[in-house]
């Protein structure tokens, strides 16, 4: 790292207060640099997880931006916050017993709040992912539970969309039953899994496993050198 | 064309699509054993003797530690035992599963199953539910499922890539559970990445003789994670957020009885007693070992091997870290951040400044990662960056020269939105990369249930040691916390059936450890764990007052 005088330094403000920091920080580095330490508001450090949402402002804009400390460049007139916490309820349910195919309003029924959606696309907007989150709620709206899952597979949770929606809508805990539906009962399943789950029932590979387990390493390194590499999947 | 290369580093990038349509149809020769061997002696950071230190107390008494984790097992405990009262129990529980990240929350899942009442189960977790290198793995998962595969060859992969030194009775369980945890994935709506049929599309890994990687995009582990936290939601597990434990709690008889919480925003403590115990709290990438950035999450500053050392657990293959061959070395915000091995496994190639394609891409992880550093520091055919940071290129764009456009935005839409965020366009243009801290290889000694040497003490998922050896393939982790977070929970329940509650808890490990330390003249001065990383600018912290403030 070259010595912090060297460096171009910029100016953020964190919730209202200036600091001084290097220029080539993402918004959560620069906080640190400023001399907070995270407890919340900070998770993966690499745009996974949803804990970092912040709102921020630029300087002589008037509109509001959205984005994660994590995979965003500070820069020069940020006025920033960050959200600690969303508290957006859920509904529960029992995987094992959602009937999809004698009940098509599945989501409707865990979620009654999206019949309020005005369409305002607000949510999609305040994305970080760039997840078109009102054409997933309209999705879910018509019953087109494989759509919803397919357009809200990136989601990571982090609720700006939820915190923004002027109806209330739970967007990402309602693409998350979109999504286990799909996986559960849309997808076809796989007949090579099952015969080798049922394979390993039948003790089938047992033997040999144990053969291994017992091999000195200059046995097992030649079976290993002796590998054949398959070619194509 | 993104903008985000200087202009020098764009001239590299020209030698790179120079050679690319003849790099396509090239098979790289892998390693002799001979020369992968070298490489690593030379160039992995593991070899390099000044990293380690021998350990002057405890159970793995005279094994070599990083010095960064050796310098946090050596020391006191930061809280002192007098002025706790563990008297008052806040709360009792059957079971007690410290860190919410895969293994803890799969334990969870399992111990329902067995019988226990999530209401009898307390998730205690140091950040958020979730937040754990879990939710970060991109790659996949292995699971040996085709007809050309079975858990046999997975085994050869993984006992060969490891050195030979991965316990043989759990690398066993990891690779004959693996299909049956995919099973239950499926019924528990995962999305995985399927053909028209429902078959899985896999991939091969680093070291693996087999396509054997399921994926769910490059969001693999989120995927995971995702679903098993809603699971444990619609179950009803109990989860304590911003709750960390500090220290275990033991019995009269040194049994593990529980454990003692801090709330990170209060500082109050909390007294767990629990029938049983579960270590889940993940690895040590932010103790920065070797000062090489990390790929891993802001909590895994190896708490669960702090604690379960000081109660008498002994650590194994300690003495080798995982170096992710490809960590992001451009641009500087996202230093060290992964690259999925998923864009080798696809078919992108690491590339030195001259366009040479100079190491087979998929070799097992600690060789590619010696190779690269080779090829920056001993060949001096790196790219530095204005930073100063060196790197080798990963020719992304070839995947959609091989395989058609559009096929690096439809399976790695996670790094090409990382990518896009700072200008550059990785479909288009090929990355910097060079090795990341990013697995924690050894850890707590376990056995194929998931139970430790010490009695109401279990342990899963990167916090224990042994399933890898000392060096893991890629996809084997996110199997190892279904796996053995599996194990644990059925095997906690059970053991928490037969169990009476522990009678009298005690910090008593504490000073005989404390007296261990003293006896072996040791004095440091870093308390542990250390719970969270220390990141904030020099300037402020030489400034900084500690004072109370109080209301």
């Amino acid at each position: 790292m070259a010595e912090e005088e060297d460096k171009k330094m910029i100016e953020i403000y964190v919730m209202g207060r200036r600091y001084k920091v290097p220029e080539g920080l993402t918004i959560m580095t620069a906080l640190e640099y400023a001399g907070y330490k995270y407890v919340r508001s900070c998770g993966c450090r690499g745009g996974f997880c949803g804990a970092c949402s912040t709102v921020f402002r630029k300087e002589g804009d008037y509109k509001l931006m959205m984005d994660l400390a994590c995979q965003t460049a500070a820069e020069d007139g940020m006025f920033l916050v960050q959200l600690p916490f969303v508290p957006a309820v859920r509904a529960e349910f029992e995987i094992d017993e959602l009937n999809i195919e004698e009940n098509d309003n599945v989501m409707l029924e865990h979620y009654p709040e999206i019949a309020r959606c005005v369409s305002c696309n607000t949510c999609t907007k305040s994305c970080p992912q760039d997840i078109k989150v009102m054409d997933y709620v309209q999705a879910s709206l018509r019953g087109d539970i494989d759509r919803a899952a397919k357009l809200s597979f990136d989601c990571i949770q982090c609720g700006l969309c939820s915190i923004r929606c002027p109806a209330d809508i739970k967007h990402y805990h309602l693409a998350q039953l979109a999504r286990r539906i799909k996986g559960r009962y849309i997808d076809p399943k796989s007949s090579e899994l099952e015969k080798m789950v049922q394979e390993l029932k039948e003790g089938k590979y047992d033997e040999e496993l144990e053969k291994l387990c017992d091999m000195s390493e200059e046995e097992l390194k030649k079976v290993y050198d002796e590998r054949k590499f398959q070619k194509e999947g | 064309m993104s903008d985000g290369y200087p202009e020098y580093m764009r001239k590299s990038i020209e030698k790179v699509e120079a050679t690319r349509e003849k790099r396509a149809s090239i098979d790289f020769e892998r390693m002799k054993p001979e020369e992968s061997q070298e490489t690593l002696d030379n160039f992995h950071p593991d070899y390099r003797k000044e990293g380690k230190h021998e350990l002057k107390v405890g159970p793995s008494k005279g094994e070599l530690a990083p010095i960064e984790l050796a310098e946090l097992l050596e020391s006191p405990s930061i809280i002192d035992p007098s002025e706790i009262d563990l008297s008052q129990v806040d709360y009792d529980v059957e079971i007690l599963i410290v860190g919410g990240g895969g293994a803890g929350t799969v334990a969870a899942l399992w111990a329902i199953k067995e019988g226990i009442d999530p209401k009898d189960i307390l998730i205690a977790t140091k950040l958020r539910h979730g937040d754990s290198n879990s939710m970060m793995a991109q790659g996949g998962i292995q699971a040996a499922d085709k007809e050309v595969d079975s858990p046999v060859t997975h085994y050869l992969d993984a006992i060969g890539g490891g050195h030979y030194t991965n316990q043989p009775d759990l690398l066993k369980a990891l690779t004959r559970d693996a299909p049956e945890i995919i099973k239950w994935h499926e019924k528990l709506g995962i999305m995985y990445d399927r053909d028209e049929n429902g078959e899985f599309v896999e991939l091969p890994g680093g070291g693996t003789s087999r396509y054997r990687l399921h994926s769910a995009g490059d969001y693999t582990g989120m995927e995971l994670m995702r679903v098993l936290m809603d699971e444990s939601r619609n179950k009803g597990v109990p989860v304590l957020e911003f709750a960390p434990a500090v220290e275990l709690l033991t019995d009269e008889k040194g049994n593990v009885g529980g454990a003692l919480l801090m709330n990170l925003e209060t500082n109050e403590y909390y007294v767990v007693r629990a029938k049983s115990t579960i270590m889940a709290t993940g690895g040590f990438g932010r103790l920065h070992v070797q000062s090489y950035p990390t790929s891993n999450h802001y909590g895994a500053t190896a708490d669960g091997l702090i604690m379960g050392y000081r109660v008498g657990i002994p650590l194994r293959d300690m003495d080798s870290v995982q170096y992710h061959p490809t960590g992001a070395a451009f641009p500087d915000q996202v230093i060290g951040l992964l690259v999925t091995e998923k864009v080798r496994s696809l078919g992108g190639q690491p590339v030195n400044a001259d366009g040479e394609l100079f190491v087979n891409p998929l070799e097992p992880r600690d060789v590619e990662a010696a190779a690269i550093i080779r090829e920056c520091y001993g060949k001096e055919k790196g790219i530095t960056t204005p930073t100063g940071m060196r790197g080798v290129w990963l020719d992304s764009p070839l995947i959609d020269f091989k395989e058609g456009e559009g096929t690096v935005a439809k399976r790695l839409p996670a790094m090409v939105r990382q990518y896009e965020r700072f200008n550059i366009d990785m479909t288009k243009d090929p990355i910097l990369v060079f090795p990341t801290l990013h697995y924690q290889n050894g850890g707590l000694v376990i056995n194929a249930d998931s139970s430790t040497p010490v009695d109401g003490l279990f342990a899963a998922g990167e916090v224990s040691g042994g399933v890898h050896g000392k060096n893991r393939l890629m996809g084997n982790s996110l199997l190892d916390f279904n796996v053995f977070g599996r194990r644990a929970g059925i095997t906690a329940a059970k053991h928490a059936r037969r169990s009476q509650k522990p009678s009298k808890l005690t910090l008593d490990h504490l000073s005989k450890y404390n007296k261990e330390l003293k006896d072996a003249g040791i004095e440091r001065k870093n308390p542990s764990p250390m719970l969270l990383p220390e990141y904030r600018g020099k300037r402020v912290l030489e400034r900084h007052l500690d004072v109370q403030v109080t209301l």
